[in-house]
C-alpha cells in the first residue's frame, strides 16, 4: 500500500492537519492496523520535499504536529498517476487496491476504471500463464495453475468490488 | 401408556399426512395458472363424458324395464286368446285402428264403452266419444303441424285430450284412442273384442332384434373404450412438469410415498371434477331424451333413472381408476429430490401378449357368426368380450407397431430425421397419445361399416322388385277389386296399379291333396307376371314352374276337375267350392318377376275363362307403384284404402325409412366421433405445447445456429403425424376386421364402406393438422432467441 | 460522437441499443472482432454480455446501431438471410441444453452441414473428422444423455466448428463444466479456432477462460468498453 499516495490524495478534500490525516487515515484505510504518527511526519516531509504538498500554515504553539499541509498540483498530478496505472498482477494486491478503489471513490474520480484497467492487467498476466501452460510440461502447467488461480481470485474480487461500487461509495463517504 | 399415547398420536399425525397430501395435491391441480386450468379441464371433460356414457348405460335396463311395464299395463286384443266376454256395464269393445305415417307406426285404437264401468286405457282420463279422439301429444304435434296433413286427413275427429305419460311407451310415441259406436265383436273376424280391463290382453312377445342389442353395445363399447383410453392418458397430461414438481417437493424433504400421494391427489381432483361433469352431462342427455327417437323407439326423462347401487360403483370405480393409473405410470419413474430418474430404457417390447387381445377377440367373435340370426344364440357377453378385447387390441398393439416402424424408418430430411430421432426415443408417449384416436376410429369404421350394411339389407333383404311395385293391399271381400284399382289409380303418388284377383284351385273338392295358385286378371296385367305367346279374353294359361315351385303334372292336364276354395274342414257351413276343369286350349307360359319381384307358378286366367259359377275364394289383390320422387305418396295411398273401407292399411314392400334412420345414425355417429376425436387432438395439444415449452432452450440454439424455422415445424407436424398414421393404419385394419365379423354376425353380406373409411380418416388428419397449425403459433414465439436468454 | 469500427475487422458493431420491455439491456455498446481473433466479452450479469452476442450473430436485431459482417450491414438482411447466414458463417456453442437429445452425438454434429443440404454420408464423415480433432470420436453412437458434461461441450464445439465458421460465437461454453474440464474444452475450442483461422467471441465471466482470449471487452449497464485500445 502506498501510504503516500494515500495520504495525498486525502489532502485533495482540502489542507488538514498531520493528526486530522492519521484520523482519515486509521477510518478509512487503516482498519486493523493504525497508521503511527511518526510514520505519517516522515511521508509528509518526503512529499514536501517533492513538491506534492506544501505547508498551508502553522497553528500558534509551534511544534510539528500543528502544520496545516495542502496538496499542490504536482502532488494532484502524482495521485491520478498512481491511480490509472493498474498494478502489477501480483497476490495479495487486495489493500493497495482497496486503498485505490476507496480514495477514487473519495476523490471523485471514476472507481470502475481503476477496477476495469486492474482487471485487464491482471488478464494479460492470465493470458501470459495460460499460453505458457500450454506450451510447457506438466510441471509448468501446474505452476502456472497456481498462479491463474491466485490471480483469478483476486480478479473475482475484483468483479465483486465493481459490483458493489456504489454501495461501498455510500460507506466510505458517509 | 404414554409411549402407546405416542405412538397413537403419531399414527394419527401420519394420517393427518397422508389426507394433507392428497389436498396439497388437489390443491396442485387447480392452481397450475391457466395452463393447468386447461388440463384440468380437459381431463373433466373427458372423465365427464365417460362418466356420462356409464350413467346412461346404467340407466338403460330401468328404462326399458319401466317401458315394458307400461306396454303391459295398456294390453287389450287377445286376438282370440281368451273366452269372450258378455257385454256388461263393466266392458269396453276394443278395436284395432293403428294405421302408419311416412315410417312412423302410430298406434290406434277405437273404444266403445258398454257401461259406466267400463275401463279406461292408462292415461285416458274421459272416453272419447264418437266422432272425437285422444291422442299423444306428439301425435298432437304431428296433427297440427303442417307435416301432419296427411295423417290429419285419415284422423279428422275432434281431438278431445291427450294421452298421459302412464299410457304412453316414450315421449316421441305415436298413439290415439277413436271413440266409436259401431263396432261388432265377430268370431271369424279379428281385431275387435271385448274387454273388461287393460293389461290382461296379448302381449307381442319382447322383440329382441339382435342386431338392435349388438349395435346398441358396439355404439357404446365404441365411444366408451376412446373415451376411457382418454382418461388414462388424460390423468398423465403434464406428467413431465409435475414429475419435476414433485422432485422439488422431494428436495425439500417430502418422501416418495408422499410425493406419489401428492400426485394421486392431482390424479383425484380431475376425476373428482370429472364426476360433476359427468353428472350434469347426464342430466342434459336425459332433458334431450324425450325429444330423441331412435329406431321408432323414444324414452320419458324419467325413465332414465340409474340404479343407486351403479351409481355409487362408478363414483368409487372412476376416481380409484384414475388414481391407479396415475400410480401405474409413475412405476418407472424415480422422483429423486435433484430431478427425475427414468427407469433405464425400457424394455423392448413384445409382441405375443400384445397380439394375443385382438386375436382372442376375433376368437370370441368367430363363434358367433353363422349363429341364428334371430339371436336366440346371441350371447351378449361373448359379444362385448370380442369388441372390447378388439378395440383394446389395438392401444395393446400400436405402441409395438410405432416402436417397430420408426425403427425401421430411416433417413430423411432434417426435419424427418428430427422427429423420426424424437419418436424413437419416445415412442410409448407418442403411441398413447394417439391410441384414443386410433381405438376411436377402429370403433367408428366397425360401426359405419354395419350400418350400411344394414342399409343394404332393408333394400336387398325381400325379394321384391321395388322399382315396380311399392305398396300391396290386400282387399279380402270388403271391397270390389275394380273400385279399388279405379279409387288407388285416381291416388296422387300412384303410378301405376297392378290388380288381380289370386287364389288356390286344389286337385278335390274336399280334403285336397295338390293345390296350385291361380292368378285371374285382363291381359295387360297378367303380363305383368308372366311371359304370355298370345292374349284375348277367354285365354287361360299354365306356368309349369317358377318361384322354386312346380305345379303338380296332373293337374294342368286338359279336361281334368280343379276345385275353388276347397273344403279343409275349418269352414263354416256355408261354404261352397266351385269346380273348374282345365280348358284343353290352355297354353303355356314362362314365369317372369312378378311387381314384388317373385316369379309365379300356377293357372293365369283371363275373366272370360272363368266358369260360369264365378271363382269363389279369390281376393283382390292390388300391388301399387308409387311415385317414387313423392315422400308423402305411401300416405296418399293410406288415406284412399281408409276412404275405401278397407280395414287395415296397404303394406310397404320396400321401406323408405332406411335412407332416413341411416342418414341420422350416420350423422350422429360422425359428431360423435368428431367430438371425441376434437377432444383428443385437444389434449395432443396441450401434450405438445408442453413437450415444445420444454425443449424451449433447444429450439432456441437450434434457430441460432440458423435452423429454417420451417425445418423445425415439419419435424412437429412429423412427430405427431407419423404416430397418427400408424395409428389410422392399424385402426383401419381392426376396424375393418371387426366390422366385417359384426356384419358376419348379422347375416348381413360384407362391404366395405370406403367413403366412411375415408370420412374417418379424414377427420383424424384434420386433427392432426388442426393440432400442428395450432401448435405452430407457440413454436414460433418459443423459437424466438429470448429462449437463450439465461436470466 | 461518431464511432468508426477498426479496418480490417470482420465484424463490426457501433453504437448498439436494445431493450426487453422496460430492462435495457443494451445501451450503446460497440464491438469489433478481426479474423483469427478470440474476444472474450465480460461483465457482470444482466450487464448485456448475452444480448451483445445475440445481436452480434445476428439472432436478435437491435433497436438502433449498426452491425456489420464482412462489410454486409445485418440490419439490412432478411430473417431468412440472417439465418442463412448463422448456418454458414458463424457456429455456436453454448452453455447446455443445445444438443438435440433424440439424435446421436455425430448426427448432432452433422446436423449444422445437413441444414445447408450436405447429405448425410458426407455430413456424418465431416462430423467425424471434427469428433476426433476434439477427441470425442469414441462417442459417436451415444446419444447426449449419455455422455458426460465435458464430453456433450466438446461434442457442441466440434458442431459449431464443422461447417467451417468465420465467426465462433461461444456463450460461456464452459458455465456447466469443472474447471479441468473447462481448461480442455477451452484448450481444444481456441486452438481448432485458431487452425481455421475463425474469430471467437467468446462471453465469460470467468478470468481463466477469458484468459484464452486475446483481448477482452467489458460491458457493464449494456456499454461496452474494449481494454486493448482504451489504454
Amino acid at each position: 500500500m502506498s501510504i503516500g499516495h494515500t495520504l495525498l490524495g486525502l489532502l485533495e478534500s482540502g489542507p488538514r492537519h498531520g493528526y486530522d490525516l492519521k484520523r482519515a487515515f486509521d477510518e478509512k484505510f487503516g482498519h486493523d492496523r493504525p497508521l503511527h504518527y511518526g510514520q505519517v511526519y516522515s511521508t509528509m516531509s518526503r512529499l514536501l520535499k517533492n513538491g506534492l504538498v506544501e505547508v498551508d500554515g502553522i497553528e500558534p504553539g509551534g511544534g510539528p504536529e500543528r502544520k496545516r499541509y495542502a496538496i499542490t498540483d504536482a502532488g494532484i498530478t502524482d495521485v491520478e498517476r498512481w491511480l490509472a496505472t493498474p498494478e502489477k498482477p501480483e497476490p495479495y494486491l487486495q489493500s493497495l487496491l482497496y486503498s485505490k478503489v476507496v480514495l477514487a471513490l473519495l476523490t471523485q474520480r471514476a472507481a470502475a476504471d481503476i477496477l476495469d484497467t486492474q482487471r485487464s492487467e491482471h488478464l494479460r498476466g492470465m493470458r501470459i500463464l495460460t499460453d505458457r501452460k500450454r506450451q510447457g510440461d506438466f510441471a509448468d502447467q501446474l505452476i502456472c495453475d497456481h498462479a491463474l488461480f491466485h490471480l483469478e481470485a483476486d480478479l473475482r474480487w475484483l468483479e465483486l468490488t465493481a459490483a458493489r461500487l456504489d454501495k461501498l461509495a455510500e460507506a466510505v463517504t458517509a | 401408556m404414554s409411549a402407546r399415547r405416542g405412538h397413537r398420536r403419531l399414527k394419527r399425525s401420519r394420517e393427518w399426512g397422508r389426507s394433507r397430501d392428497l389436498a396439497m395435491g388437489v390443491r396442485f391441480a387447480f392452481t397450475g395458472g391457466r395452463e393447468g386450468w386447461v388440463r384440468m379441464l380437459l381431463t373433466a371433460v373427458g372423465v365427464g363424458l365417460g362418466v356420462a356414457l356409464l350413467l346412461l348405460f346404467t340407466a338403460l335396463p330401468n328404462a326399458l324395464a319401466v317401458r315394458h311395464d307400461r306396454e303391459t299395463a295398456r294390453t287389450d286384443l287377445s286376438y282370440g286368446m281368451k273366452t269372450p266376454l258378455k257385454k256388461a256395464d263393466n266392458t269396453l269393445v276394443v278395436g284395432e285402428a293403428g294405421t302408419a305415417f311416412g315410417d312412423k307406426e302410430v298406434r290406434g285404437r277405437e273404444l266403445q264403452p258398454e257401461g259406466p264401468k267400463a275401463p279406461r286405457p292408462p292415461g285416458v282420463s274421459k272416453f272419447p266419444g264418437v266422432g272425437e279422439i285422444v291422442v299423444s301429444p306428439a301425435l298432437k304435434r304431428l296433427l297440427q303441424s303442417g307435416e301432419g296433413k296427411l295423417l290429419r286427413e285419415r284422423l279428422p275427429e275432434r281431438i278431445v285430450g291427450t294421452i298421459g305419460e302412464p299410457g304412453l311407451i316414450g315421449a316421441q310415441e305415436l298413439a290415439f284412442y277413436r271413440g266409436t259406436d259401431h263396432l261388432v265383436v265377430r268370431q271369424d273376424r279379428g281385431g275387435v273384442e271385448r274387454i273388461d280391463r287393460f293389461g290382461a290382453g296379448f302381449k307381442t312377445p319382447e322383440k329382441k332384434d339382435p342386431v338392435l342389442v349388438l349395435l346398441t353395445l358396439v355404439v357404446f363399447l365404441v365411444l366408451l373404450l376412446p373415451v376411457g383410453v382418454f382418461i388414462a392418458t388424460a390423468v398423465r397430461f403434464g406428467g413431465e412438469r409435475r414429475d419435476r414438481r414433485l422432485a422439488a417437493l422431494r428436495l425439500v424433504g417430502s418422501d416418495s410415498r408422499m410425493t406419489r400421494r401428492i400426485a394421486a391427489g392431482e390424479a383425484l381432483a380431475g376425476s373428482v371434477a370429472g364426476l360433476a361433469f359427468g353428472a350434469v352431462f347426464f342430466l342434459l342427455v336425459r332433458e334431450l331424451s324425450g325429444s330423441v327417437d331412435l329406431f321408432g323407439v323414444s324414452v320419458f326423462p324419467s325413465y332414465l333413472i340409474p340404479s343407486s347401487l351403479l351409481v355409487l360403483l362408478i363414483a368409487v370405480a372412476v376416481p380409484a381408476a384414475a388414481v391407479l393409473v396415475t400410480l401405474f405410470a409413475l412405476r418407472g419413474v424415480l422422483i429423486e429430490p435433484l430431478g427425475v430418474v427414468r427407469a433405464a430404457k425400457p424394455p423392448r417390447r413384445r409382441l405375443w401378449w400384445r397380439i394375443l387381445l385382438p386375436v382372442g377377440g376375433l376368437a370370441l367373435l368367430y363363434p358367433m357368426i353363422g349363429k341364428d340370426r334371430y339371436g336366440r344364440d346371441f350371447n351378449q357377453y361373448q359379444v362385448t368380450g370380442g369388441v372390447l378385447l378388439l378395440l383394446v387390441g389395438v392401444t395393446a398393439l400400436l405402441p409395438w407397431v410405432v416402436e417397430r416402424a420408426v425403427n425401421r424408418l430411416g433417413s430423411g430430411g432434417v426435419a424427418w430425421q428430427l422427429a423420426i430421432r424424437r419418436l424413437q426415443l419416445s415412442s410409448g408417449t407418442a403411441a398413447r397419445m394417439v391410441n384414443g384416436i386410433a381405438v376411436a376410429v377402429a370403433g367408428a369404421i366397425a360401426l359405419q361399416m354395419l350400418f350400411s350394411g344394414l342399409q343394404g339389407q332393408y333394400t336387398k333383404h325381400t325379394t321384391n322388385d321395388v322399382t315396380r311395385a311399392q305398396m300391396h293391399a290386400d282387399l279380402w271381400d270388403q271391397v270390389p277389386l275394380a273400385r279399388a284399382a279405379a279409387g288407388f289409380k285416381a291416388t296422387k303418388g300412384v303410378a301405376k296399379v297392378y290388380a288381380f284377383d289370386e287364389g288356390y284351385v286344389a286337385d278335390r273338392r274336399k280334403f285336397a291333396e295338390k293345390t296350385a295358385p291361380i292368378t285371374m286378371a285382363d291381359c295387360a296385367s297378367l303380363r305383368e307376371v308372366a311371359a304370355l305367346p298370345s292374349c284375348k279374353d277367354g285365354d287361360s294359361f299354365v306356368i309349369p314352374a317358377g318361384g322354386g315351385e312346380e305345379v303338380a303334372p296332373g293337374m294342368s292336364r286338359p279336361g281334368s276337375t280343379l276345385w275353388f276354395d276347397s273344403i279343409d274342414g275349418s269352414e263354416g257351413t256355408a261354404h261352397r267350392p266351385a269346380p273348374w276343369k282345365v280348358p284343353a286350349d290352355m297354353k303355356r307360359a314362362r314365369a317372369i318377376k312378378d311387381p314384388t319381384g317373385d316369379k309365379r307358378n300356377g293357372f293365369l286366367l283371363t275373366p272370360g275363362a272363368l266358369p260360369s259359377g264365378g271363382a269363389p275364394g279369390l281376393h283382390g289383390q292390388i300391388y301399387l307403384a308409387l311415385d317414387q320422387g313423392l315422400a308423402t305418396a305411401p300416405d296418399h295411398a293410406r288415406n284412399t284404402a281408409r276412404r275405401l273401407g278397407m280395414p287395415i292399411d296397404p303394406v310397404t314392400l320396400v321401406s323408405s325409412k332406411s335412407d332416413d334412420t341411416y342418414a341420422s345414425i350416420r350423422t350422429f355417429l360422425f359428431v360423435g366421433a368428431a367430438g371425441v376425436l376434437a377432444l383428443i387432438g385437444a389434449s395432443l395439444l396441450v401434450a405438445q405445447l408442453e413437450q415444445l415449452r420444454e425443449r424451449r432452450k433447444l429450439l432456441s440454439s437450434l434457430i441460432a445456429f440458423g435452423t429454417r424455422r420451417r425445418t423445425l415445424s415439419l419435424s412437429v407436424l412429423w412427430q405427431t403425424a407419423i404416430p397418427i398414421g400408424l395409428g389410422l393404419a392399424l385402426a383401419t385394419a381392426v376396424g375393418l376386421a371387426l366390422g366385417a365379423a359384426l356384419l358376419k354376425m348379422t347375416h348381413k353380406p360384407v362391404g366395405v364402406d370406403w367413403a366412411s373409411v375415408l370420412s374417418m380418416t379424414g377427420i383424424a388428419t384434420a386433427v392432426v393438422l388442426l393440432v400442428t397449425v395450432l401448435s405452430l403459433p407457440p413454436l414460433l414465439r418459443l423459437m424466438r432467441p429470448d429462449g437463450l436468454r439465461t436470466e | 460522437m461518431t464511432r468508426v469500427s477498426p479496418p480490417g475487422s470482420l465484424l463490426a458493431a457501433q453504437d448498439l441499443r436494445k431493450a426487453y420491455g422496460p430492462t435495457t439491456a443494451l445501451d450503446g455498446a460497440d464491438f469489433s472482432i478481426h479474423p483469427g481473433e478470440v474476444v472474450a466479452v465480460m461483465g457482470p450479469s444482466g450487464s448485456g454480455k448475452s444480448t451483445l452476442l445475440h445481436c452480434l450473430a445476428g439472432i436478435v436485431t437491435p433497436d438502433s446501431g449498426s452491425i456489420t459482417y464482412n462489410g454486409h450491414e445485418l440490419a439490412t438482411m432478411s430473417d431468412a438471410q440472417r439465418s442463412a447466414l448463422r448456418r454458414s458463417e458463424f457456429g455456436f456453442v453454448f452453455q447446455f441444453g443445445q444438443l438435440v437429445p433424440e439424435l446421436t452425438c455425430v448426427e448432432n454434429v452433422a446436423l449444422p452441414l445437413r441444414l445447408n443440404g450436405t447429405s448425410r454420408k458426407e455430413a456424418e464423415r465431416a462430423a467425424l473428422r471434427w469428433m476426433e480433432r476434439l477427441e470425442v470420436d469414441d462417442l459417436r453412437k451415444k446419444r447426449p444423455g449419455e455422455v458426460s458434461g465435458g464430453q456433450g461441450q466438446r461434442v457442441a464445439v466440434a458442431r459449431a466448428l464443422v461447417t467451417g465458421p468465420r465467426v465462433l460465437f461461444a456463450d460461456e461454453p464452459t458455465g456447466a463444466l469443472d474447471s479441468l474440464n473447462g481448461e480442455r474444452v477451452m484448450g481444444l475450442l481456441t486452438e481448432a479456432a485458431r487452425s481455421t483461422n475463425a474469430a471467437v467471441v467468446l462471453v465469460t465471466h470467468e478470468a481463466r477462460v477469458a484468459a484464452y482470449s486475446d483481448r477482452e471487452v467489458v460491458v457493464r449497464d449494456g456499454r461496452s468498453r474494449d481494454m486493448e485500445r482504451a489504454i
